[in-house]
């Protein structure tokens, strides 16, 4: 390959060590050790492990939100750490996440549409619209994700959840990205809306060639949406390679026992990923 | 249960909080009162029959008069009108509450603010400042500061603000540190916005409805305290009316001139009532989520 990868991770480490009080530390914590990945442009990575292997974790180091103990992240070759103010702008442009709980990860004192416009008044300088611009835009965005214009005016807890995942996933792309870093956008939402999200991420796929790291429990979901599939147990990687060498000829026990807990992959929408109530 | 139950509701919603409290009888009460207790502040000495006994003027001659058409309220042991003195006494009292708990509430939301916001030793500073000025009960901090600095309505309002800042500022801390971690601030963060975006857009928005709903409660305490602190002497000085003040000196003629502890008695009640009803109501209406 002669581009470098969209985003490669290299040996990324977090160690995390729990304030007991004041002065003493408690005893470390391992979120990721030594993990390495390659997202290239519009392919899907599928991270998969157990509650608490440190994916979430993964996706705050990723965003530069926290930073890694060792290792290194390269967006498109360049080290992220190493961003100064101005292409670390321009690089949160290109980086978006969707959060597993469309209800907390919306702001409840925002419309929907102030919710959509927020990213492209962040990067008011790269996007470049003006007031009328943006709320052409807004309306674009809203009709990708499969809402009514209608929907704009509605605060979150006016939405249902498959909504309120829609306009995630609208906020997600107002800023033009490249790469969407999708935590279990799937896990909070009931079995149909589900399968409409994932559906919707598959065609924004399609169309717009984005590049998803997404995040699951749900092997079932990741085999459905995802060409290469991770697996982290313990913050280590497990295994990784192109979806169907996982599934068919896993090669380590770990992964053979994740494939052989997940029910049914017949039928792959028939997801094991229990509905977790939100109010 | 679950969110997906909810039905849609229908357009047109920006005053929707107004709509709830509106549902709410008792906080329309609460309202009532309370408008009613701030008109009286503001034109309560306009209103009172007798101006000249708000002024200091006593008659004698009219010393201990029972409930007539000519004082509603009877007449005290300097021969004033109680129903004057207790409209005018709502000034002070009013102002008094207002200024304690504006004072209090907006310095304790400032370091309340900042040390969730900023966290580190910052937070860990101001936040064992804040235990050690809750130790203290609030009242005794008040009786000690006005004895220091004298009796008067500056000092006395001092006083109270300087007990009344903790309560905001853990209150604020604790909003702050619970809305930092929400995802939709980790979004915000994850999208490039500034600290200054994030803090007046997402944090801010989501931590001022349990500071109003406090204000509007701690309105009826501070006013009570106010008058604690004229009841034991140390508030405004007569002849400046003042609720706590003239039931300390009614109570040396109660039981059989009652009715010199009434109206005042009554004003307090009525207005600590007031912003009772007033705060329960805020809270239950503005809160995005609703329908408790």
């Amino acid at each position: 390959m002669a581009d470098p990868p969209l985003l490669e991770l290299r040996g990324v480490s977090r160690l995390y060590r729990p304030r007991r009080s004041l002065l003493a530390r408690g005893p470390e914590v391992v979120a990721l050790d030594g993990v390495s990945l390659r997202i290239a442009q519009d392919e899907s990575l599928g991270v998969v492990g157990e509650s608490g292997a440190g994916k979430s974790t993964l996706t705050r180091i990723i965003l530069r939100l926290e930073r890694p103990d060792a290792g290194q992240i390269l967006y498109r070759g360049a080290d992220v750490a190493r961003f100064g103010p101005g292409a670390l702008r321009a690089f949160r442009a290109r980086v978006q996440i969707v959060f597993q709980d469309p209800q907390a990860a919306l702001n409840p004192r925002m419309t929907a549409e102030e919710i959509v416009t927020e990213p492209m008044l962040v990067h008011r300088d790269t996007v470049g619209l003006d007031r009328r611009g943006r709320r052409a835009r807004v309306a674009e965005l809203i009709e990708t994700v499969g809402l009514r214009p209608d929907h704009l005016r509605r605060f979150p807890h006016e939405l249902s959840g498959g909504q309120r995942q829609r306009i995630g996933i609208a906020r997600a792309l107002a800023a033009g990205p490249e790469l969407l870093l999708l935590d279990e956008p799937t896990s909070a939402l009931d079995v149909s809306a589900q399968a409409q999200v994932l559906n919707l991420l598959i065609d924004l796929q399609d169309r717009l060639g984005l590049g998803y790291l997404f995040i699951s429990h749900d092997l079932a979901v990741v085999r459905y949406l995802c060409d290469r599939i991770a697996l982290i147990r313990q913050g280590r990687l497990v295994e990784e390679g192109p979806a169907a060498q996982i599934f068919d000829a896993p090669r380590t026990a770990c992964a053979r026992r994740l494939i052989d807990a997940a029910p049914d992959l017949g039928a792959p929408l028939r997801s094991a990923g229990r509905t977790t109530g939100t109010d | 249960m679950t969110a997906g139950t909810r039905l849609p509701r229908p357009a047109a919603r920006r005053p929707r909080a107004l709509r709830r409290f509106g549902r709410n009888r008792l906080s329309l009460l609460g309202a009532g009162l309370v408008a009613l207790v701030l008109a009286l502040a503001l034109f309560g000495p306009l209103l009172a029959p007798y101006p000249a006994h708000v002024a200091g003027g006593i008659d004698t001659a009219a010393r201990f008069q029972p409930p007539s058409a000519a004082h509603p309220f009877g007449t005290n042991e300097l021969g004033q009108d109680v129903l004057s003195l207790t409209l005018a006494g709502a000034r002070v009292s009013v102002l008094a509450g207002f200024s304690v708990v504006l004072i209090g509430g907006t310095t304790g939301t400032l370091i309340g603010g900042i040390a969730g916001f900023l966290g580190g030793w910052i937070d860990e500073i101001l936040m064992r400042l804040t235990d050690l000025m809750l130790i203290v009960p609030n009242l005794i901090l008040a009786m000690t500061v006005a004895a220091v600095l004298g009796p008067g309505f500056q000092n006395m309002v001092l006083a109270l603000a300087l007990g009344w800042w903790p309560g905001y500022a853990r209150l604020l801390r604790g909003e702050v540190l619970a809305a930092r971690e929400r995802p939709h601030v980790t979004a915000a963060r994850a999208m490039g916005a500034s600290q200054a975006r994030v803090l007046v857009r997402h944090i801010l928005p989501n931590c001022v409805s349990p500071v109003i709903v406090k204000m509007s409660l701690d309105m009826g305490f501070a006013i009570l305290m106010v008058a604690g602190l004229g009841f034991i002497g140390i508030g405004v000085r007569p002849p400046v009316p003042e609720w706590g003040t003239m039931l300390a000196t009614a109570r040396a003629y109660m039981p059989d001139m009652w009715w010199v502890a009434m109206a005042p008695g009554l004003a307090i009640f009525v207005a600590v009532f007031g912003f009772n009803l007033l705060g329960d109501g805020l809270r239950d209406s503005l809160d995005p989520r609703g329908g408790r």
